[in-house]
């Protein structure tokens, strides 16, 4: 029999599909069933987050972050708002720290609960998914109690939070974290374990020590591939510091470690809560400026300077000193970091998103090389994507 | 976070290790700086992964800041990090529309797909990039958005034809004028009230709508 080439094949993956975990298309060159090269075009999701920022004052500017990542809302206001904060030189009560930590922590769980559900979704397993948007609806609830929104909450904002808890929150936080740690161990029994599971994310997309750091991964990417490095142990902020937790690392920087890492960062963001509801002290949760933050609602009846200041907050906003950083936090999803740079106007003349999820993807290259087609669902899924941070 | 000797020394050992292609180096808000020359990116960037003092072996972040009144009118700026010693550091590069920046593809992979958004969103050349496409923007769109002589409202729309049965490109129609207003207090920063020059002696505040608007 003549011997015959088979040219390759070019797959178009997306931009509508069930497994992109959004709008991604892939261009997939394909010797048979391998993957030969992968090509991730992305921005079909862009709505332009960063030029709409240049033309609205600092407190506005905090809403869009809610709608990058939005799986993971607070942990992205939070990078904002501290960067504001640093740029002000504003001190943030301890209170209101207390009560950013919690939501942080309450959030990596809301979106580690959405990714480990979604993972098994794309490797064959169902069950977990709805058990995990379960968990994830009483945590929004939690949400919405302290901030008034399931979702796009808004509730960081330069200065500290806008209101505090309201009452019966912490306890009810408090019974739900009782509860939790056996809706993880039912995640773990139907997952851990399985085989198919097993047979889908072992050895499948390694990443070495090297490799991790020069495609600029952060986050559980990171920690997969056997680095230990959290920004909330290196570089602490709000009260980390005072926490006991610890790091999860992989060894294999495959997708089953990185799955083990979520499942692991669930149970010590839940620790960070429960400590954070012991700890927390009484007191203000707002700073105490009056030319950024704006007034209590009670005062406002009574007091004229009370009523300018609010209005001129509102509509004008505050203005922030001439000057830039670039401040991170360890968002869910790894390292994300706002790059403000201020003119002194009531505006940011620039406001750059590093967003983890694009430098992930960027890697779906040189990950998916070798891979068969259905392991790049597999890598995609490992890699939590959120294209609403992706393409801003 | 990382102490502030700590990194200005830093900053002294770079500028001492790379004379001729350090400009200047700044510390702010704890945070270090480092001016280049745009000629030694890839220099710098390889001697700021590799050397043992310094290890930042991670590129985090590549963007552009649009100046328009300058002569090379963008900044590129990198941030970098380092897991080693626990610290970051801003590298910062001007650049013009006409002036390529060599591509540090080589040294950082993850610069490839910032490089190329620095491209798509401001038009800043990397030379020798393997694959400078645009990244965020549509295909076939023209122009770079975060320009700041870019209008926020672009140039076109799109929608879906139901006679032509696809979606369409359009120019942007506007029912109305895109309203930006200008925040600068009269008491502070302004030097001179714009349209005051002695012949409108009367009407003094002439344009600018100082801040009472309220936002439509």
């Amino acid at each position: 029999m003549a011997e015959s080439t088979i040219k390759p094949l070019t797959l178009n993956f997306g931009p509508q599909h069930p497994a992109a975990h959004g709008v991604l298309r892939m261009v997939l060159e394909m010797d048979g069933e391998v993957i030969e090269r992968c090509d991730p075009h992305i921005g079909l999701l862009h709505r332009g987050t960063e030029k709409l920022i240049e033309y609205k004052t600092y407190l506005q500017a905090i809403h869009y972050f809610d709608r990058l990542d939005y799986v993971s809302p607070m942990s992205q206001e939070h990078a904002f708002a501290l960067a504001v904060e640093k740029l002000l030189g504003l001190e943030v009560p301890r209170r209101a720290k207390f009560i950013r930590t919690l939501y942080c922590e309450l959030t990596r769980i809301l979106n580690h609960l959405l990714n480990i559900g979604t993972y098994g979704f794309d490797v064959g397993a169902m069950t977990p998914m709805l058990w995990a948007f379960e968990e994830r609806e009483k945590l929004m609830e939690f949400y919405e109690r302290a901030s008034g929104a399931r979702m796009h909450a808004g509730y960081f904002r330069p200065g500290g939070v806008p209101r505090d808890l309201p009452a019966g929150l912490v306890d009810d936080i408090w019974a739900w974290s009782e509860r939790f740690p056996q809706v993880v161990v039912d995640m773990e029994s139907l997952l851990t374990g399985n085989r198919i599971f097993r047979q889908r994310s072992v050895d499948i997309g390694i990443v070495n020590k090297e490799e991790a750091l020069d495609w600029g991964f952060t986050g559980p990417m990171l920690r997969s591939a056997g680095v230990p490095w959290d920004l909330r142990k290196a570089q602490p902020y709000e009260v980390y510091e005072e926490m006991d937790f610890g790091i999860p690392v992989g060894k294999n920087g495959d997708c089953f470690d990185r799955y083990l890492i979520r499942i692991e960062e669930m149970r010590e963001s839940l620790n960070i809560v429960r400590q954070c509801l012991e700890k927390m002290p009484e007191g203000p949760v707002l700073a105490d400026d009056q030319k950024v933050v704006p007034p209590r609602r009670r005062e406002m009846k009574r007091s004229m300077e009370a009523l300018i200041h609010h209005f001129k907050l509102y509509t004008e906003g505050y203005h922030v000193p001439p000057g830039e950083t670039y401040t991170a936090v360890e968002a869910p999803k790894g390292e994300f970091g706002v790059y403000l740079v201020a003119d002194g106007s009531n505006r940011p003349y620039k406001c750059h998103i590093r967003a983890p999820g694009f430098a992930h993807l960027q890697s779906m290259d040189y990950m998916c090389k070798g891979y068969m087609l259905a392991d790049s669902v597999a890598i995609l899924g490992s890699m939590d994507i959120v294209f609403g941070e992706i393409d801003r | 976070m990382a102490d502030m000797e700590a990194l200005a020394e830093l900053g002294e050992y770079i500028a001492s290790a790379l004379p001729d292609d350090v400009v200047g180096t700044e510390l702010t808000y704890g945070e270090l700086t480092v001016w280049i020359a745009r000629p030694s990116v890839l220099r710098v960037m390889t001697f700021l992964r590799d050397d043992q003092n310094c290890h930042f072996k991670q590129l985090m972040d590549i963007t552009g800041v649009d100046y328009p009144s300058r002569e090379e009118r963008f900044e590129v700026v990198y941030n970098l990090l380092s897991l080693k010693h626990n610290q970051r550091v801003r590298v910062k590069l001007p650049a013009g529309e006409e002036t390529p920046v060599d591509s540090i593809t080589g040294v950082y992979s993850t610069a490839g797909w910032l490089e190329r958004e620095v491209w798509d969103l401001y038009g800043v050349f990397f030379a020798n990039h393997p694959d400078l496409r645009r990244i965020l923007s549509d295909y076939g769109f023209e122009g770079h958005p975060l320009r700041k002589d870019f209008p926020l409202t672009g140039f076109v729309e799109v929608r879906y034809d139901e006679d032509e049965k696809r979606v369409v490109y359009e120019p942007v129609k506007l029912s109305q004028e895109f309203r930006n207003f200008d925040f600068m207090s009269p008491w502070e920063g302004m030097l001179h009230l714009p349209g005051d020059e002695k012949a409108q002696a009367a009407g003094g505040h002439g344009s600018g709508g100082h801040g009472e608007g309220k936002k439509g």
